[in-house]
């Protein structure tokens, strides 16, 4: 326990370390708040706001789209309204999904794209972060509402319920602070995946003005300034990091305020 | 008023058998103890009787549960008009996750009551009042200029009813889920009186609450016959002596012995109820 507890801890704190020691001489303002100068970040002048916007642009559109599917579908997975079998097939399957490596979900989507004609796009890179989410939230989710205690449901069926009010009104409160650990859980792969979006989302040195515009992303920012051999260039890559870092540990706090603040009523 | 009767009722998880050909008839407005050892059925019966096994895998059912001359069990029944008239106290008392105010409003509320309906269960409750003599001193104006003012009131009186209102009137938005066991428990009580049901079903009450709590239990069982039938299992000799105007004895999932509880006790007519009476199985 103590071990294990220590190997996380010097894995976190190596990281962060590293990050910050590299990143920090070059975070700056002008980092956070202007786009790129001299193109395709290979110059030493400009920011990275196009990424930071982008990958919250990303993350944040393809968690809502994720939710808005996972919750019925992680819901449909009880088993007042499927089989045993039918439930077990889809867990195998997003299993499997789960497991995917992130390369081959931008190459489908790419493959998609092509197919209809589109342009690497907010919206692709979007469409294509939601896939590769959810399975993480939907199995997360399921798993967690499937911990809600029969008797709970029993209580609130004796009172007159139908299956959706008792699903909506009792099942879900009970599950929140779970589901919200879900949604944060793939908010964390998404805003940090590179691979997926490589081909669908693009790249851009400006701010996307519409869903049919390409996008910067943080992680794509990370990847491209650490493979110039311009040894300035490639601490702004860490700073980059940093700053991924720090919007993944912002949304951790907030989502464990609301967590905490929907735990408040739930029964033990 | 609700007549239950139960006709050759044979329920089996499977292949197993829980119960075996149970015919009973409930009387109406006494306290009816289910009695019996440990897993010879008796929260299968119970459960069967609002259709709460409908929720379980597996569950076979044969014969009929016929309410005020309808068979339950027919495929055209109305489960949710059913469950409404008969409610459910479970062994552990579950708070739902919610404000104590929500957990007695929640049932009011699906049940799509509001303005004219609210007032009028009022108006009957007021009828009621004088005789649940239990509250005096219960007699709050509905200003009926507030808002959610007939709901304030139903959740008061329904609190009131099952002996919780003054332990709970100060922090009635706090969760439901901070209160004791024993508090939980008459919560339940509360949250089931207020659909207006007929019946009420207990599953053991009082078997996860300490001796002051069950009492207290009890207590509001012995006022609320008077009005509801209440149902309950349990596997204390000593509860159904201290509870019971009517007792139904299983054993291995059949019915033994049933009758009114004073002949029950003083004259057991079968060897294996006056066994268990005495002491010698449990």
């Amino acid at each position: 326990m103590i071990i294990s507890l220590g190997l996380v801890l010097t894995a976190l704190a190596g990281i962060i370390f590293v990050v910050v020691m590299k990143g920090a001489s070059a975070l700056s303002l002008s980092m956070i708040i202007e786009t790129p100068k001299g193109g395709y970040y290979l110059g030493k002048e400009g920011g990275i706001a196009n990424a930071i916007v982008g990958s919250l642009y990303l993350a944040f559109g393809a968690s809502f789209l994720s939710i808005m599917i996972s919750l019925p579908v992680a819901f449909a997975m009880q088993r007042e309204y499927t089989s045993h079998f039918a439930a077990n097939c889809s867990r195998l399957a997003l299993d499997i999904l789960w497991g995917m490596p992130s390369i081959v979900y931008g190459a489908f989507g790419f493959v998609v794209m092509i197919y209809f004609g589109l342009r690497s796009s907010l919206l692709g890179g979007i469409i294509v972060l939601t896939l590769l989410m959810l399975p993480i939230m939907i199995r997360s989710m399921e798993e967690v509402i499937r911990m809600v205690p029969l008797e709970l449901k029993e209580i609130s069926y004796s009172l007159g319920t139908t299956k959706i009010e008792t699903t909506v009104s009792v099942v879900l409160r009970q599950a929140m602070p779970g589901v919200i650990t879900a949604v944060l859980l793939a908010f964390g792969r998404g805003i940090g995946d590179a691979a997926s979006i490589l081909f669908t989302a693009g790249y851009t040195d400006y701010i996307p003005r519409s869903l049919l515009d390409p996008v910067a992303s943080l992680p794509l920012a990370i990847f491209f300034q650490s493979a110039t051999p311009i040894p300035e260039v490639q601490d702004r890559a860490y700073t980059a990091a940093l700053i991924l870092l720090f919007i993944v540990l912002l949304v951790n706090i907030v989502s464990r305020i609301l967590g905490w603040r929907s735990s408040r009523y739930i029964v033990r | 008023m609700s007549h239950i009767s139960l006709n050759h009722l044979t329920i089996a998880y499977g292949g197993h058998k829980v119960l075996q050909d149970i015919s009973v008839d409930i009387p109406d407005h006494q306290i009816i103890a289910i009695l019996g050892p440990s897993g010879c059925g008796k929260t299968t019966l119970l459960k069967s009787m609002n259709r709460l096994l409908d929720l379980h895998e597996d569950v076979k059912i044969e014969g009929n549960i016929l309410i005020d001359g309808l068979n339950i069990y027919d495929s055209e029944a109305d489960i949710l008009a059913l469950r409404k008239k008969v409610g459910f106290l479970s062994q552990r008392p579950y708070p739902l996750p919610m404000s104590i105010y929500d957990n007695i409003a929640f049932g009011p509320r699906i049940h799509r009551m509001k303005g004219q309906q609210v007032l009028r269960q009022i108006e009957l409750l007021e009828k009621n009042n004088t005789m649940l003599g239990s509250f005096s001193g219960f007699n709050p104006q509905v200003d009926r200029s507030r808002k959610n003012s007939e709901m304030d009131y139903l959740v008061e009186y329904y609190l009131r009813l099952a002996g919780l209102w003054d332990e709970v009137k100060d922090r009635l938005h706090g969760p439901a889920a901070r209160l004791s066991v024993g508090q939980q428990q008459r919560l339940a009580l509360a949250r089931a009186l207020a659909v207006e049901p007929e019946v009420i079903l207990a599953d053991e009450p009082t078997s996860a609450l300490d001796p002051v709590s069950a009492k207290l239990v009890e207590k509001q069982f012995k006022l609320l016959r008077t009005k509801y039938t209440i149902i309950v299992v349990t596997h204390i000799l000593r509860q159904a002596r201290r509870l019971a105007d009517y007792v139904i004895f299983l054993y291995m999932g059949e019915l033994i012995e049933h009758g009114p509880a004073e002949s029950f006790f003083s004259s057991p007519l079968d060897e294996r109820t006056q066994a268990y009476i005495s002491g010698e199985i449990s």
